[in-house]
């Protein structure tokens, strides 16, 4: 199947828009993502380390708090108030995250960021780390959607985000100098079997619990903290070596070069390939994807030892890649990104917005349909199968902001006969059409394309 | 082993259609009309049964927990039957367990084994078949293949709740699904073209029949004046700490229960305890124990013939591990409350702790399979056959030695 623009920009990127272009090509697609990312440029997340000022500020206005120490009054105004800095961030960022979506021309990075950070999901478990969830995309996983698998493995295990969110930071070898008269201190084997079950090798990968402890006694000596970030303590690591997947690693004394030979062992695994190759199928494609797709990415991936932007030619590159039917829907987030870049919202419009209303506009209303922002139940991400998302309340809400957005006063006035092109192209359907002209009011017009199947699938 | 992503192209193979199973014959219900109440409850993350009903006879507990993980009456526990202590995060239930509602299962697992993952083991726990190598895969949810057995069932028997989607009451029967707080705002006129545009669509087509039916259903029930067991609903609602998501889920379900409803199930999130669990098992037993109060107070009268059970995917290591928690095990323990349930008794067949007792050397060994007690709660209920149940509800399952649970 030839390329075709309007399916690369529901199925590879962030929407239509009124005002930006489709991409032109598979090579221009690819070549976007080895230029430098303009988005980040535009819309900057700042760094981790940059919660460090007032993360140590919050711990020691608690402490004081707590033990009753000097201006208790005062202190306790001050940790209101940087209690409420700390949310803010968190939907400041939210907001510069959704704006790269909104005026993007490289909608296929927007979209692979999105994919790696729901397969390496980490969630805010503290106050101060609300902010971090964007810090962690940002910095571990957006610089290397294009380059080695191993290098993103690498970064997302590391990073303090994953180490706290899988209890990580805290796990020692039981054998290890610092557990010495510590009887009360092991191993946390959290992040050890979500690293082999839904990192790497994935749950029918060639594991067992053996590996999960050996791997889990490899990383103890992982940790950090908020105020310091990323640490490497070699006292709290198991003297070696450890067996993964029948290979020795490391020696008596623990290093983390270990760590790193371990995680690129896993990367280049052969059961690492086909996992990946049917996450990125199963997520771009069909629930149910070509084994031929999947073979020819798991193929790329191997020959390539994980070059990103090689498997993902091979994804673009395949006959069926433009191929209709749309089997896959866009999940609340990017239904609401797509409706909003369809009415022509700027991102600068979204990043001015208060962080009131820019829950009322997008997190709430995402929230009902069934994604809580940032917050998935578990380390497995958000769910891909179509009937996970397309339920009776799920889409009652889909359709409850569909039919409301156009009174939003950011947008501009949209005629519905004109909004089904621009949201749709070439992939609105007769009945969608006669809708758009049919509907009593603009506002209801406007939500009947939105709400439609064709501007839902992907 | 199936895999979790069999099981997702199953289901998206199977579709929502709601033609009746060819594989299942209808059986006749014992009584008619259906009046018992039903509510499954699963529990997300793996509870730590060991911490939950304690064994604190077992004197080989102590080696093994007691360092952060207290347990035991000296702990604030209460003690059940001389042997099993409730956590005490579990007390505003002691007056249930007091009255007969309130029953345990323990050393209990679903047959999964091993590689205790999460989500294999909930898609599992919720098909509840398909557990072997070259088994087949089980499409759907052991509740929805319940219904499929049993006719004259409307969609309006049984509501899946939450804004998560429920595997435990997918399949060809029809169900409701609907989450507490949902609206959905459109005039009378876009309503007739929605539906025109999604008419060649089936996904999207069932799903927004089934949303507008339910929107008029709701407004419905809105209109009706709350009785004094709602309002004392309300009333413990409000008093209780800890978030309102689940309790408006219980609301929900209440509220549906006391009309034509018979079966509701949800989930309840937070029991992955791998660090500090004192606290974090103490705030998701609070959440589950104010949920059965809330359902136990909504349901008034209709408690006494109401089941509650709650399961989750797996148990946890016998031993604390390194930072306060416990990790993935395999045999834990069930919840089963109601007035129609027998009440004041931890069931079960125990293994002991000691060293050779454990599974794989490190958890709780599972002596019974879980299914049976949901098993036997549907016999008890609705009267099904246990052939039925064996064959088509949960493939596999052995019946022969299931403990009776309901009066």
């Amino acid at each position: 199947m030839a390329f075709d623009p309007t399916l690369a920009e529901f199925r590879f990127g962030t929407g239509r828009s009124p005002r930006l272009e489709a991409p032109a090509s598979v090579d221009a697609m690819l070549s976007a993502l080895t230029r430098a990312d303009s988005m980040v440029r535009v819309f900057p997340v700042p760094p981790f380390s940059s919660i460090a000022e007032d993360a140590r500020r919050h711990q020691s206005l608690q402490r004081a708090i707590r033990r009753n120490e000097g201006d208790v009054e005062s202190q306790k105004e001050e940790f209101k108030k940087l209690r409420s800095r700390f949310s803010a961030r968190k939907w400041r960022y939210a907001a510069r995250q959704l704006a790269r979506g909104l005026e993007t021309e490289d909608g296929f990075r927007e979209r692979l960021v999105a994919f790696w950070a729901d397969h390496f999901t980490v969630v805010s478990k503290s106050f101060v780390t609300r902010p971090a969830v964007s810090m962690f995309i940002d910095e571990a996983i957006r610089p290397h959607v294009a380059g080695r698998f191993a290098d993103l493995l690498r970064a997302a295990t590391l990073h303090p985000m994953m180490l706290f969110y899988l209890d990580q930071t805290r796990s020692v070898g039981p054998n290890s100098p610092f557990a010495k008269g510590k009887p009360n201190r092991g191993l946390n084997e959290n992040l050890a079997r979500e690293v082999l079950e839904l990192h790497s090798l994935g749950v029918d990968g060639a594991y067992g619990q053996d590996d999960v402890r050996q791997l889990a006694e490899l990383f103890a000596g992982l940790g950090g903290n908020v105020p310091d970030g990323f640490k490497y303590f070699e006292r709290r690591g198991e003297p070696g070596p450890e067996y993964v997947l029948g290979r020795a690693f490391g020696r008596r004394k623990p290093k983390i070069e270990d760590v790193h030979e371990v995680l690129d062992t896993l990367a280049t695994h052969p059961d690492t390939a086909a996992h990946v190759a049917r996450k990125l199928a199963v997520h771009f494609f069909s629930d149910t994807p070509d084994p031929d797709l999947v073979a020819a990415l798991e193929t790329r991936f191997l020959e390539t030892g994980g070059d990103l932007t090689s498997v993902y030619a091979a994804l673009l590159e395949h006959p069926t890649a433009f191929s209709r039917p749309m089997r896959k829907v866009r999940r609340p987030v990017e239904f609401i990104v797509a409706g909003l870049r369809a009415l022509g919202m700027r991102g600068k419009t979204l990043t001015n917005l208060t962080p009131k209303r820019f829950r009322q506009l997008v997190t709430t209303p995402a929230q009902l349909m069934g994604q809580t922002w940032q917050t998935p139940t578990g380390p497995d991400g958000w769910p891909e199968d179509t009937g996970h998302w397309i339920t009776p309340q799920g889409l009652a809400a889909r359709i409850d902001w569909a039919m409301g957005v156009q009174g939003a006063s950011e947008l501009e006035l949209s005629d519905p006969r004109d909004f089904v092109d621009v949201a749709l192209g070439s992939l609105a359907s007769e009945r969608t059409l006669f809708a758009a002209g049919a509907a009593e009011t603009r506002g209801d017009g406007i939500g009947l394309v939105l709400s439609s199947p064709e501007f839902q699938r992907r | 082993m199936v895999s979790r992503r069999d099981f997702l192209r199953a289901s998206a193979a199977l579709g929502c259609s709601a033609a009746a199973s060819p594989l299942l014959t209808p059986v006749t219900l014992a009584a008619a009309p259906w009046d018992a109440r039903l509510v499954v409850i699963i529990l997300r993350g793996g509870m730590d049964g060991l911490d939950v009903v304690q064994p604190y006879g077992d004197r080989d507990l102590a080696a093994l927990r007691g360092r952060e993980l207290k347990f035991g009456e000296s702990a604030g526990a209460a003690d059940l039957d001389g042997f099993f202590a409730l956590h005490p995060a579990m007390s505003p239930l002691i007056p249930l367990w007091a009255a007969g509602e309130l029953s345990f299962a323990h050393a209990v697992s679903t047959p999964y084994r091993d590689k205790r993952s999460h989500f294999d083991g909930q898609d599992l726990l919720e098909a509840g078949g398909g557990f072997g190598p070259g088994e087949r895969v089980a499409r759907d949810g052991w509740l929805n293949r319940m219904l499929q057995s049993v006719p004259g069932v409307e969609a309006r028997t049984a509501y899946a709740i939450g804004r998560e989607d429920l595997l435990l009451l997918k399949g060809a029967a029809p169900v409701s699904n609907w989450a507490p707080g949902t609206e959905m705002r459109i005039s009378p006129q876009a309503e007739l073209l929605l539906e025109m545009t999604y008419h060649e669509d089936p996904l999207f087509r069932d799903a927004v029949t089934e949303a507008l039916e339910l929107t008029r259903t709701m407004a419905a029930t809105v209109e009706a004046a709350p009785d004094d067991d709602m309002m004392a609903m309300q009333e413990m609602m409000k008093q209780a700490k800890g978030g309102r998501g689940h309790l408006e889920v219980a609301e929900f379900a209440v509220e549906r229960l006391r009309e034509e409803t018979r079966i509701a199930a949800f989930s309840i999130n937070g029991w992955d305890t791998h660090n500090n669990q004192r606290y974090v098992l103490s705030r998701a037993l609070g959440r589950l124990a104010d949920t059965i109060l809330a359902l136990k107070i909504g349901l008034g009268p209709l408690w006494a013939g109401t089941t509650v059970l709650a399961l989750t995917e797996f148990g946890r290591t016998v031993r604390q591990n390194g930072t306060a928690g416990t990790d993935h095990g395999t045999g834990g323990a069930m919840l089963l409350a109601g007035g129609a349930i027998r009440g004041g008794i931890v069931h079960g067949k125990w293994p002991g702790l000691s060293e050779g007792d454990l599974y794989a050397g490190r958890d709780l060994l599972p002596t019974e399979d879980v299914r049976a007690y949901a098993a036997s709660a549907i016999r008890g209920l609705y009267g099904l056959p246990v052939s039925v149940l064996e064959s088509a509800v949960f493939p596999g399952l052995d019946m022969a030695q299931a403990p009776g649970v309901i009066l």
